[in-house]
């Protein structure tokens, strides 16, 4: 090889590492919103309660918000708006699904919490927003949220706002990989 | 410092040394418009991206006049808000990708050879496709102007989802012209990384290069870095359009902050690849006409690598007012403060290099001192921008544009003009016209400014950017800035008549057209003949 | 010594330029909140530091551009590379970076501090309008560019709050923390007021969260900062700051309406209130991207006027604008118009600019869609 070449051949070693670095950015992005709940994506994953006694001295706000995006003729409320919890108790918010359209449709709830910080605090076993939903024609279900606030809440932290959004899934996009990576739970 | 240019009796007499490559090539030229097409000389194709390289700057600079016509004064007048979102993209990303990348690349392919004494790039055939691909990938996005719906109308920072879900159907046009540029790009800097790194006259080692050859080398490795990634990212958006996926759609579970992330990644290293090769440029000037060497070669070439390493971990700032974690704003704001240090550094060794000099003010040394002068205040004002409390009232305000025009324009626009006046004489034989150069650069530095420095003001009191009208309080400073961008934009067409008058005639110029030069371009004639140390020069010290 | 006096020179003229009344078309503003004050006090800093590095560095430039000319006989000297002045140079802009750094901190941390707020307002950004929402108050609103169109066309004076000025401003209580959540329904906003010194991204899917806490009654402008598309010059912020009864008696008012306006679902509609009150909510809501006439602007935004499609289907027409159409700008208006707003708008459509359909939509109909 020609020192042209070697030279040659290192500069595409490292086009393609960067390449295969670019690739690899989309599932590092999750991994560093799940660390530093960065737009809530820790609440899109079930998590064990955190074992330990409950804050009874202290009160933390809870809101729920319920959005919906276009095209999906449902609708999603919470049973309560607002709750008010100890840290390190359990809570069970049950949420209500409606399809009011005429056929069977898909949707899913994404999850957005507020201040981010809190998102790696709040630890919910149960939830309609790990999965997608299905719901025939008509069809009104109540679903339960199950979720703890763990002791280490940083004391700043006075409310906290959890919204969902809905969205519609098409066979199109439910086919194609969402470039988001499943991790286990680790219950 | 070794003396860069070896004594003329060593020169001429040098031992033939192999390592040139593609020597033989050149020999039989088609003549008419298939020797430009099939060309492989680096000095040809060094011509043909320059052309490219103004060709898309006087359309640049015409869409960049449609925008500043309509901002004259407020109401909607000369174009509706569809087309002037299609304005301030396509102004944004001909002059990123079309005007200041190849202008830099043809100066490359000119001047990177002639000042390490090869006789060619390493790779001359590719060198030709990667010029090629540029006319292509940007025809394809000007027709995107005639296509349904218009062309990209999303900035040239094409935050998806206004870009992907919201965009116009010739997005994906928009699309693969960029994945055109970026290969050529890409292309472009594996052959300037093979070149520098294998075809140096014997004797020259990485520290006896110049600056310009060294901020390319740099910027190039930089290109290899980022390019993927922009590459990345527009498939992503590709994908996202037409293929139902859903990296930057919340619906299926994506995030468009990812978008901003992963752009970022690539933009912020990209900014300097436009300002390094900018920052050789004027350190070989500045010492050429100060006749003093420059102040402090290595600590120039330490703080270029610098700013490089730098630029990958500062790409948040761009983006504080997403929602960040207090940790990372943090984090970002020092990081951005930090890039101060180098760039001082580099603007204290100039002005250094000034002192104590036997300074002359030809036309590439006006256009430089300007360079360092705006160059600084830009550089103020991103000092500024750092701040990410005060940036959360700049963000995206005219303060930004401002900020970033004084880098491009007076920054590196400058620097290509300052090396097109100071290298003419090596291109062409001839010395550009000084008394029209005169001209050109006082009236474009006035120009400039008043374009500019009020966009400042607007920003402060509270002007958006990307806004086809405004409120009645940025009247004045819009006025003003319409009047120094047509200032500025007509008083190109002085460089155009410069250049051409210098191709065709003027005073002639010896192979060392500077008296104050010392590199190693300045030692083969002038006009440089087509081949050029097909012998390489020997620039080994004698031992001891 | 020339250099200082010059330096003094510059610096006493640009701070009796400052001190001059048009300070605040020229500068950020000082602001109406701890923060912007703040942030202020942050910028003004920043910048008179700049200004003296500025001022000593272009002193020495010009100084030997001016000294050290070859036409006066200059002679070169030939000195390089000076390890004390190397260091010194990198050295002190490091400590003033960290001199800088200290109260940026404090500044941010300040910002990020969310305390309890007394009042969480919900900021929707929708192309190209603002969305309020009081959260737990039943009081929710567009707010809309009030500007005619005529002063933006230039046929008509234009007004001193040109572009700035909305139907229904942000109102909010002065003297109380109030918790600003964004987010979007479509692309990513902005939502900025300078006064205030908060600006924060919407971001569709995602909510963000912001802060203010205003010390003075007043009004204050805005606008949105991150490219949205066509009207994106067009969708300014207005924050209407009263005191705390005043804001109480406003809430309470709209309370009532928002009652008073759901009373009129169950009535019978006549065409011509539905076509009157359709004509009021197609223009501030749907005219920027179907246009007045129902013209569209194809292929993003379709034509309503003789779009066959539409007005063959009455079922699909209602199903759009109620629930959105994926993947298009078009968004579910279920959670932000009432239903007599919606039965109006829909039957505007289908009997407006020739569309003589003859349709009427009840809002008992669409009431039905919007809670089952």
């Amino acid at each position: 090889m020609t020192p042209v070449q070697r030279t040659v051949t290192k500069t595409l070693v490292a086009l393609v590492a960067m390449v295969g670095f670019t690739i690899a950015l989309v599932p590092l992005y999750d991994v560093f919103c799940q660390i530093t709940g960065l737009n809530g994506r820790a609440a899109s994953e079930p998590k064990a309660f955190a074992s330990g006694n409950v804050d009874e001295s202290r009160y933390v706000t809870v809101q729920f918000i319920t959005r919906k995006g276009s095209g999906l003729p449902w609708r999603l409320e919470a049973l309560d708006n607002q709750i008010r919890v100890h840290p390190g108790q359990a809570y069970e918010v049950d949420f209500v699904f409606t399809n009011y359209g005429k056929v069977a449709y898909r949707g899913r709830a994404v999850p957005s919490i507020s201040p981010g910080e809190a998102s790696l605090h709040l630890r919910k076993v149960t939830c309609f927003c790990f999965q997608e939903q299905r719901l025939e024609a008509g069809e009104r279900v109540q679903l339960p949220m199950v979720f703890q606030l763990s002791r280490d809440l940083p004391e700043s932290v006075h409310t906290v706002t959890l919204a969902y959004t809905l969205y519609p899934i098409t066979d199109h996009m439910a086919a194609s990989n969402n470039g988001a990576i499943s991790q286990g739970g680790d219950a | 410092m070794a003396p860069k240019i070896p004594p003329k009796a060593r020169l001429e007499h040098s031992e033939s040394v192999t390592g040139g490559a593609a020597v033989d090539e050149h020999e039989h030229h088609p003549s008419g418009p298939l020797r430009w097409l099939l060309t492989t000389n680096h000095k040809e194709i060094g011509t043909l991206y320059l052309i490219f390289s103004l060709t898309m700057f006087l359309i640049g600079g015409v869409m960049a006049l449609v925008i500043r016509v309509e901002l004259f004064q407020p109401g909607l007048q000369l174009v509706r808000p569809e087309f002037f979102n299609q304005m301030t993209t396509m102004h944004g990303l001909i002059m990123v990708f079309g005007a200041v990348m190849p202008g830099f690349v043809g100066l490359a392919n000119w001047m990177v050879p002639l000042q390490i004494g090869a006789p060619d790039m390493a790779l001359p055939r590719l060198n030709n496709f990667s010029f090629w691909l540029l006319p292509v990938a940007f025809l394809l996005l000007l027709s995107t102007l005639l296509m349904p719906g218009g062309g990209p109308n999303f900035g040239w920072t094409f935050y998806a989802p206004l870009s992907t879900t919201y965009s116009p159907p010739s997005t994906t046009f928009f699309i693969l012209s960029l994945h055109m540029a970026g290969i050529s790009s890409i292309l472009g800097a594996i052959n300037i990384i093979a070149t520098i790194l294998n075809l140096r006259a014997p004797g020259m080692r990485l520290m006896d290069m110049t600056l310009f050859v060294w901020t390319w080398l740099i910027t190039a490795f930089l290109l290899i870095a980022v390019m993927p990634v922009l590459a990345g990212v527009i498939t992503m958006m590709l994908m996202d359009i037409n293929f139902g996926t859903s990296f930057f759609n919340a619906a299926g579970g994506g995030d468009p902050v990812l978008f901003q992330h992963l752009f970022w990644f690539f933009g912020h290293p990209e900014v300097y690849i436009m300002i390094l090769p900018a920052f050789g440029i004027i350190s070989i000037i500045v010492p050429t006409f100060a006749r003093k060497p420059l102040f402090g070669y290595a600590s120039m070439v330490y703080a270029t690598a610098s700013i490089a390493i730098l630029s990958f971990l500062v790409w948040a700032h761009h983006m504080f007012s997403v929602g960040l974690p207090l940790i990372a704003e943090l984090f970002f704001m020092y990081t951005t403060m930090l890039i101060a240090v180098p760039t001082g550094v580099k603007v204290f060794n100039w002005i250094t290099t000034l002192f104590r000099g036997s300074i002359t003010f030809e036309t590439p040394m006006l256009f430089s001192l300007a360079f360092i002068v705006l160059f600084t205040i830009g550089g103020f004002s991103g000092l500024m921008l750092a701040i990410a409390p005060a940036d959360f009232q700049y963000h995206d305000t005219y303060f930004v544009v401002a900020h970033f025009h004084y880098v491009l324009v007076p920054g590196a626009v400058f620097s290509i003009m300052a090396a097109v006046y100071y290298w003419l004489p090596k291109w062409t034989g001839h010395y550009p016209d000084e008394r029209i150069g005169r001209w050109h650069f006082w009236l474009s530095v006035i120009g400039v400014n008043l374009l500019f420095f009020p966009m400042h003001f607007a920003g402060l009191a509270g002007m958006p950017r990307r806004i086809p009208d405004y409120a009645l309080q940025f009247a004045d400073f819009n006025m003003a800035s319409s009047i120094g961008g047509f200032l500025f934009g007509f008083s190109q067409l002085l460089f155009v008549w410069v250049v051409i008058k210098c191709v065709r005639g003027g005073e002639t110029a010896p192979a060392k057209a500077w008296d104050g030069a010392t590199d190693l371009e300045w030692s083969v004639p002038s006009p440089a003949p087509l081949h050029t140390f097909e012998t390489p020069p020997d620039l080994r010290r004698v031992a001891g | 010594m020339r250099k200082t006096s010059v330096l003094a020179a510059l610096v006493a003229g640009v701070a009796g330029f400052e001190r001059n009344a048009l300070a605040n078309e020229w500068n950020m503003p000082v602001g109406v909140t701890e923060v912007s004050r703040h942030v202020y006090g942050l910028h003004m800093t920043i910048f008179w530091i700049c200004v003296v590095i500025g001022a000593v560095v272009f002193s020495v430039m010009f100084y030997s551009l001016f000294r050290y000319r070859r036409s006066k006989g200059a002679k070169a000297a030939n000195f390089h590379e000076h390890t004390t002045v190397e260091i010194f140079w990198t050295a002190v802009p490091l400590l003033i970076l960290v001199a800088m750094a200290i109260p940026a901190t404090a500044t941010l941390r300040h910002m990020y501090d969310a305390t309890e707020a007394e009042l969480d307002v919900m900021v929707t950004g929708h192309q190209w309008r603002w969305h309020y929402d009081y959260i737990g108050e039943d009081v929710n609103y567009f707010s809309n560019l009030a500007t005619p169109r005529e002063q933006i066309d230039g046929t008509q004076a234009k007004d001193a709050n040109y572009l700035l000025e909305v139907d229904q401003p942000l109102v909010l209580p002065v003297e109380r923390k109030v918790r600003l959540l964004m987010t979007s329904s479509d692309v990513i906003h902005s939502w900025w007021v300078p006064d205030l010194a908060v600006k924060k991204d919407a971001i569709p899917g995602f909510v963000n969260e912001a802060w203010t806490r205003i010390d003075e009654p007043g009004i204050y402008r805005g606008q949105c900062a991150e490219l949205c598309g066509k009207d994106h010059a067009f969708m300014p912020v207005v924050v209407h700051a009263m005191a705390q009864d005043e804001f109480d008696t406003w809430l309470a008012e709209r309370k009532q309406e928002a009652a008073a306006a759901a009373s009129g679902v169950d009535r019978n509609w006549t065409l011509p209130e539905l076509m009157e009150r359709g004509e009021q909510v197609y223009g501030s809501i749907c005219a920027s991207c179907h246009q007045p006439e129902g013209q569209g602007l194809p292929p993003t935004f379709p034509a309503l006027a003789n779009n066959q499609a539409l007005l063959d289907d009455l079922e699909h027409h209602i199903d759009t604008v109620v629930n959105g159409v994926a993947g298009t700008p078009m968004p579910a208006f279920s959670g932000t118009l009432n239903a007599v707003d919606i039965a109006a708008v829909i039957t505007y459509e289908r009997n407006a600019w020739g569309n003589d359909t003859g349709d009427i939509v009840q809002p008992s109909a669409i009431q039905a869609q919007l809670s089952p």
